[in-house]
């Protein structure tokens, strides 16, 4: 299963780019449906039915964990042996389950059919069930659909096949209008953060992907130029493009060079001048830097690995390497998207060990052998890695927690910093 | 299709991992794609296992169905095999796999391996996790001791006089409920009536363990749900006798020993009285008073709801008001416990549909899994968690077992607790105009933050109205006079929710428009208890 890594050199010319070792072997990643736990709480009028199996369920609540109180707008229409046998039967049923979730949930705005590795390898055409049932509910609900399979996605690209899913039903930029929109789901908090930033650097209109209600789709068309807030959308980028919106190439808005990188690529764009953008971003970044200074003691010197996992890894390398002062040991990426990467690649430091794919068992040979000071790994690696003497920390909270733009940029440097102090602390 | 929000139980597979997880030597490879890794975290996460469970996945994506599947699944055998060297290698699908139709567990026979390689049929449309444990255990004891089997009808040697009796404990595995201190509990028990715990099986054991089974005189089927079927075939194959109480409770524990002494073939009576737990006294204690007829709803695996349901009964002097199990497998012993109290038993792996029942009881106190402190939490009633789904609470870092007399006193503590005390509850029925007891005080056991919260008159009328009971276009059409309204607040407020269902519902039936204090007090009456 594992072929011998292949070695590629970075292709844009003149750069020169950290090598990157390709990987094929066992992973240690969830599927896309894992995107449902944050985007449910974001679009809050939508709601995301699994069609699956039991694993795809079981998935949902063991990522969600069964902490969630309030009832979960997503589910599972889980398919059984007597659906496996006939396809017609099975839209027949498809229909009865979406009668009876749009029974229990009235509020419902948007129902999105979510495809899985089971529906996909029976091939049940959800694009044609989502069709149908628009007809039928036209007006009331609309039903979108996506896949979201292990097959063909990892972990954080479920929010890119959903936010492509949503990309034609954005109602058409009129042409001559000009718009900000920002793909990838932010906390409400740093949403408003940023909407402030863009109103006081003279950027507008500004819109959000996802939004918060799918009653306000952001409008789309050549006049869009785009920023991405999650580095994993590259579909929806390009879906997008595919429409005339123009992608703003630029780092992620983690940490302060990033933040500063991401909004530097709006104000060019609109031709907001560099001494607007200081003056505004100023106050942040004095702010932040003193955040920053206080975690930077803890971080500073420590090697830290990533494994592949939320394809947050290279920025967020970037940001500990950059402004925390760590080592990079490894980081691991589950896919490259060289030209959604391109800004970020160009700081990282010369050398770094670059790694695309995964091959667990080989990779957890190269941990042990590095004893990196903190390794950012998937849930199910962190107690094993803890017992072995290796800090870990948990990748999937880094989707879920603000940690984007200068006002966030002490927390997001808190959250590694953390294990290390705590295994500081501790006398047991 | 079967619409679901949470669900009891995993599929088949992941309970082939809690066996294979349970286990020392033995290595799962399962074709499966990189999604159903996220299968790790249980044991990593919620039972907090500094080791990944033994399971290799062979992470197939859409590029290579159809071509490369099949090399993919070689590989990775061979990879576990050289890697872990494990000395049986148990080769199974998840529910993706079992479409494409690999066949992995064929490949992985034909490469020649120098260990035992059993494959797994685990149908994942059809089965779920519980079954899924039993069937691995089952086919893992079957494969491994089948050369073993004495010729029909040669009866196992008997026990040399001079020899303790010795038992396996055969069920306990990784992700079950407490049963890491069950097994050290009831190895205690054993111990007092001078039987041996010779193999405990699959929690703990190792293959060669495995084959040492069939050297005890006889099997503890500690969790039927995961080891019913291996017990009946060795009781079949090699006349191993079982013993099939599960010693939950007092009661229950008793019987146990008279089951062991029957089958062992010595006296316990010694054991069984005095016994060391101090349950039986606080629940005489008359402070335990107030636990009379509590109105009890359990929902659980079958195992712990039936023996919660005699303990609630006859230990604690509650009142089985409802109780039912996910457990579908093991449906016909919560039927049968259901008649034994007079109730309905519900059989469904439905969350919502427990939750309708729940709201429908209105019970005082809810024994179940997460699922239910969940539900319980949304309706205000108080709960206790009895039995697997697990969540990292339940395993504490405390002694705390379930069986045997220490896991009484354990499940006096637990149970109890919920409830309001005793004490607490006569107070402030006497003082309920007091500053300090007044209705919208949080009570002390639900702690200081959840004051909000609690389930006010109004929070457990929003319940009632949004649980779509039948009563609800009944009930809002009935007005509450404003006497009866006063009346209504006297009522203590734990009880007071109930109170106002119960006199609408009776105020529906008898065709009543307002509610007056008369009504108040002949719904009353109607519902006394
Ligand atoms: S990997 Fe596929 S089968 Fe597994 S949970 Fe994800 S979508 Fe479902
Ligand atoms: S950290 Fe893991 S085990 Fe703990 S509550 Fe969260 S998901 Fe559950």
């Amino acid at each position: 299963m594992s072929g011998q890594p292949t070695l590629e050199r970075g292709s844009a010319a003149g750069d020169l780019l950290p090598v990157v070792t390709r990987e094929r072997g066992q992973r240690q990643v969830f599927c896309g449906l894992a995107g449902i736990v944050w985007l449910h709480r974001k679009i809050q009028d939508a709601f995301f039915l699994v069609i699956g199996s039991r694993t795809c369920a079981h998935l949902l609540q063991s990522a969600a964990g069964v902490m969630i109180f309030a009832e979960p707008r997503f589910a599972t229409a889980i398919l059984h042996e007597r659906d496996l046998a006939g396809l017609a039967d099975c839209n027949a049923e498809l229909d009865r389950v979406v009668a009876e979730v749009l029974e229990r949930r009235p509020d419902i705005g948007t129902l999105f059919l979510v495809g899985s590795c089971p529906s996909e390898v029976i091939k049940l055409d959800l694009a044609k069930a989502a069709e149908r049932l628009s007809g039928v509910y036209s007006g009331r609900v609309r039903i979108l659909d996506y896949s979201a399979s292990g097959l063909e996605t990892t972990f954080t690209q479920g929010e890119d096949a959903c936010l492509k899913a949503l990309v034609p039903e954005l109602p058409q930029l009129p042409s001559g209008e000009r718009s900000l929109l920002v793909l990838g789901t932010l906390p409400d908090v740093v949403e408003d953060q940023f909407a402030r930033l863009f109103a006081e650097l003279g950027i507008g209109p500004v819109h959000f992907l996802p939004p918060r209600r799918t009653t306000a789709f952001p409008p789309l068309g050549s006049g869009t130029k785009i920023l991405l807030a999650q580095p994993f959308l590259g579909e929806t980028a390009r879906a997008c493009e595919a429409r005339g919106a123009r992608l703003l190439s630029a780092p992620y808005p983690f940490g302060i060079e990033g933040t500063l990188g991401w909004l530097r690529a709006a104000t060019e764009a609109w031709g907001v001048t560099g001494e607007v953008l200081d003056a505004v971003t100023a106050p942040a970044i004095a702010r932040a830097q003193r955040g920053l200074a206080h975690h930077r003691e803890s971080l500073e010197g420590k090697r830290i690995s990533f494994l592949p996992d939320s394809q947050l890894e290279i920025p967020l390398a970037r940001f500990l390497q950059r402004e925390c002062g760590m080592e990079l040991v490894e980081v691991g990426t589950p896919f490259l998207d060289r030209q959604l990467m391109a800004e970020e690649m160009r700081l990282l430091p010369e050398g770094v060990r670059l790694t695309e794919g995964q091959d667990l068992e080989r990779q957890l040979d190269r941990l042990r052998a590095d004893r990196p000071d903190l390794t950012v790994c998937g849930l199910g690696l962190a107690n094993p890695l803890e017992s072995e003497g290796l800090r870990t920390k948990w990748s999937i909270e880094l989707v879920f927690t603000p940690v984007h733009g200068f006002d966030q940029a002490a927390d997001l440097a808190e959250l590694f910093a953390r294990p290390l102090r705590r295994a500081a602390l501790l006398r047991v | 299709m079967q619409l679901t929000l949470w669900t009891y139980e995993g599929p088949p597979h992941i309970g082939a991992m809690r066996v294979v997880a349970s286990m020392q030597g033995v290595h799962l490879v399962l074709h499966a794609p990189q999604g159903d890794t996220y299968a790790d975290l249980l044991f990593t996460m919620i039972e907090r296992r500094g080791t990944r469970p033994p399971v290799s996945y062979t992470t197939f994506q859409a590029r290579e169905l159809g071509s490369d599947t099949a090399e993919l699944v070689k590989n990775c055998v061979g990879e576990a095999f050289e890697r872990f060297k494990p000395r049986v290698l148990l080769v199974g699908e998840a529910c993706t796999a079992e479409l494409i139709q690999d066949q992995p567990g064929a490949l992985a026979r034909g490469m020649g391996l120098p260990v035992p390689v059993l494959s797994l049929e685990l149908p994942a449309y059809a089965r779920k996790e519980c079954w899924g444990a039993n069937e691995t255990f089952y086919q893992l004891v079957r494969g491994l001791l089948k050369p073993r089997v004495p010729e029909a009808g040669r009866h196992p040697e008997p026990r040399p006089a001079d020899r303790c009796p010795r038992a396996n404990l055969l069920g306990p595995t990784a992700l079950g409920f407490r049963c890491r201190d069950d097994v050290e509990e009831v190895t205690r028990l054993l111990a007092s009536v001078g039987v041996d715990v010779h193999v405990v099986a699959p929690l703990g054991a190792t293959p060669e363990d495995l084959l040492r089974i069939p050297e005890a005189d006889f099997n503890v089927c500690l969790y039927p749900e995961t080891a019913d079927q291996t017990c009946l075939w060795l009781e079949r194959m090699f006349g191993q006798p079982t013993v099939k109480t599960v010693p939950i409770g007092i009661g229950a524990t008793r019987d146990f020993l008279d089951e062991v002494g029957r089958i062992a073939g010595i006296d316990v009576t010694d054991a069984k009285s005095p016994i060391s737990s101090r349950m039986p006294w606080y629940s005489r204690s008359v402070d335990s008073t107030y636990l009379t007829g509590k109105r009890v709803f359990i929902f659980a695996d079958a195992t712990h709801a039936v023996a919660a349901a005699r303990m609630c009964a006859e230990e604690l002097g509650f009142m089985v008001v409802g109780i039912g199990t996910y457990a579908r497998e093991f449906a016909r012993d919560v039927r049968e416990c259901a008649k034994r109290y007079g109730v309905e038993p519900l059989i469904t792996d439905d969350y919502l549909e427990v939750e309708k029942r729940a709201a429908e009881l209105q019970p005082e106190l809810m024994l179940g899994t997460q699922m239910e402190r969940h539900i319980a939490k949304r309706l205000g009633i108080p709960c206790a968690v009895i039995s697997a789904p697990v969540h990292v609470q339940d395993f504490p870092a405390r002694y705390a077992p379930q069986m045997g007399f220490e896991g009484a006193n354990v499940m006096f503590d637990t149970w109890v607790h919920p409830l309001m005390m005793g004490l607490e509850e006569h107070l402030i029925t006497m003082f309920r105009e007091d500053f300090e007891f007044h209705d919208a005080a949080t009570p002390s056991h639900l702690g200081s933050r959840v004051g909000a919260s609690r389930p006010t008159e109004a929070g457990s009328q929003a319940v009632a109205e949004s649980a779509d009971s039948p009563m609800q276009a009944d009930a809002s059409t009935i007005i509450w006079a404003a006497e009866a309204e006063q009346e209504l607040k006297k009522i203590p407020f734990f009880v007071r929710g109930k109170a106002r269902r119960n006199t609408e519902r009776f105020a529906a039936e008898q065709g009543i428009q307002t509610i007056t204090v008369e009504t108040l007090y002949d719904a009353k009456a109607h519902f006394g208890r």
